[in-house]
């Protein structure tokens, strides 16, 4: 019976913090939106970085191609092979 | 001329090394921001008690000045790092005065969309252009300025220096935000917490405050060292040891 | 060769604007024209009830006249930057800021004037009181030197950027909004025959401090955007 009571207390606490005192309305949306922008703000960078490093590598990946045929395929020449 | 500058400020300034650095603080600033987040946040939602006259509505104050502070602190820090960008030219300070442009423009964001919603229950409007509200919106539209320039240019280094121009200037908003509940018969109401002085705030709030004041400092940091190191990347792409970088992470 | 005075070099940039302004003279006609159509939309939108019309008539008039000289901000310095006379004059010995505060000044009188003088007009149009319309014009002289001088720093800042008119926009219109609200407030007190001199008073404060500061800050900015 006692664990019933402290159940029901403990859900009634819980539905009363939920209700904020009749302002749930705002003071939630409130805090979803500190919450959203910052988690925005923090994955902005994360996926940039991801991108920059993704199309670097892709760079670095068709000037070694190129790096390659250059010193493969041309005869040697006067004129240096373009980087 | 130089020698009161310490050789680890001189060091830091070095791109490569910022970058190690930054990387090494990140994940503590970050933890330790997340740690006083939820510190800050147990006492203000669960701890405190209600307020006597504005019952639980009272509880955005533990988002909405921390936010606040930020948004006028990061534009001091934006301020004077564009000061310092302009006049000694330095790579580092132009990044960090860009690169904290959009974390202080969130900031403003969540002040004025949280002042909203408290406003509506207390005062029964979402807004009102009193002195203190039109100077932290004429703040939102100076970060998005300040961004909006420095894309506007192609050579990145340039409209780095234009946007701490128009920093600058701006900067005057600041003090206007800050003293116009002072100034002017506002809305909004007076200061409450004095940093020398007696607060006028119990302290089972304050603490709270002042806990979530230091998580947003600490998420502050950690989102420029973010934010600063994908730009070095960016603006360094061409040198060896973004090269290095970009090759081991290839391997992730 | 004497080197010319600098009063000299100050009406040469002054008289050189003004002739290449008149020698396009439709686009001094263009905001006018623009104020004029705006202004009439209003009873169109609102309904030509007079008191409604009198109520908003000094707001609608400032906006208006703001966002057309907002409209010819862009072409202050846009035709010099192509052809390349604004990097002479940066290079030349003269001091930029004066010649720029020349431009300026130029940009004013071609630009503001006209609305200025178009201004009773427009009253007219919204039913704005005639008692109010000398106080309106004192606030116009005052408010478009300011923002002829904020933008003139802004114009300079964006100078070669691509897309800079609603990047200007977004720059100026608040930095406008402490004029502005200074410049309705001194319309509205006169309209309901309270004293008008002290908002007066406070935009000539804020005119003369720019009229020093802006054309300084306008030099650097240039200097900045154009690279030198």
């Amino acid at each position: 019976m006692s664990t019933l009571q402290s159940f029901l207390a403990v859900s009634g606490e819980a539905a009363s913090f939920f209700k904020m005192g009749g302002y749930a309305t705002y003071v939630w949306p409130a805090y979803a939106v500190f919450f959203l922008v910052l988690i925005a703000d923090t994955v902005a960078p994360r996926l940039r970085r991801r991108r920059l490093l993704g199309e670097l590598r892709a760079r670095l990946a068709r000037q070694s191609v190129r790096h390659e045929r250059d010193a493969t395929s041309a005869p040697p020449s006067s004129t240096p092979p373009s980087a | 001329m130089a020698n009161w500058i310490p050789l680890w400020l001189h060091r830091l300034s070095s791109p490569p090394t910022f970058y190690r650095f930054a990387g090494t603080l990140l994940p503590w600033a970050m933890a330790l921001a997340v740690l006083c987040g939820i510190i800050g946040l147990y006492g203000g939602l669960v701890l405190a008690p209600a307020d006597y006259q504005q019952g639980d509505a009272y509880r955005i104050i533990f988002i909405h000045v921390p936010s606040a502070w930020m948004s006028m602190f990061i534009y001091a820090v934006m301020g004077v790092s564009a000061f310092i960008a302009l006049v000694w030219r330095i790579k580092l300070a132009e990044v960090v005065a860009m690169e904290s442009a959009p974390i202080g423009a969130a900031f403003t964001f969540i002040t004025l969309v949280t002042g909203s919603l408290w406003g509506k229950p207390m005062w029964g409007t979402w807004w009102t252009w009193d002195a203190r509200l039109t100077s932290e919106l004429v703040l939102l539209f100076l970060y998005l300025g300040v961004i909006g320039l420095y894309h506007a240019f192609e050579d990145r280094r340039q409209g780095a220096r234009a946007a701490a121009f128009l920093a600058i200037i701006g900067i005057i908003n600041v003090p206007i935000v800050h003293f116009s509940v002072n100034w002017w018969n506002t809305l909004h109401q007076g200061s409450t917490v004095n940093i020398f002085g007696h607060s006028k705030i119990s302290w089972d709030m304050l603490w709270p405050l002042l806990t979530m004041t230091l998580a947003t400092k600490f998420y502050y940091a950690a989102s420029l060292f973010r934010r600063a190191r994908t730009d070095l990347l960016s603006l360094e792409s061409g040198k060896d040891w973004v090269r290095r970088i970009a090759e081991g992470e290839a391997d992730r | 060769m004497s080197r010319p005075r600098l009063s000299g070099a100050c009406i040469a940039v002054l008289r050189r604007d003004l002739i290449l302004a008149w020698r396009r003279r439709s686009d001094i006609a263009m905001p006018v024209l623009y104020a004029l159509i705006v202004t009439m939309l209003f009873p169109f939108a609102l309904g030509p009830e007079d008191t409604l019309l009198q109520r908003i008539a000094g707001g609608v008039i400032l906006v208006t006249i703001l966002l057309a000289m907002l409209l010819a901000l862009d072409a202050m310095f846009a035709s010099d930057i192509e052809d390349g006379s604004l990097e002479q004059l940066v290079l030349a010995p003269q001091p930029l800021a004066l010649m720029l505060g020349m431009k300026i000044l130029a940009h004013w009188l071609t630009t503001a004037l006209p609305l200025i003088v178009i201004a009773p007009l427009l009253a007219a149009m919204l039913h704005l009181p005639a008692a109010v319309i000398p106080v309106l014009l004192l606030a116009l002289l005052l408010v478009t030197p300011l923002i002829s001088l904020f933008g003139g720093v802004l114009v300079a800042l964006t100078a070669g950027t691509r897309r800079s008119g609603m990047l200007l926009a977004l720059m100026l219109l608040p930095l406008c909004v402490p004029a502005l609200i200074f410049a309705a407030g001194a319309v509205a007190a006169a309209q309901q025959g309270l004293p008008w001199l002290a908002p007066i008073s406070w935009l000539a404060a804020v005119l003369v401090l720019a009229v020093v500061l802006a054309p300084l800050a306008c030099a650097a900015a240039l200097r900045i955007a154009l690279d030198c």
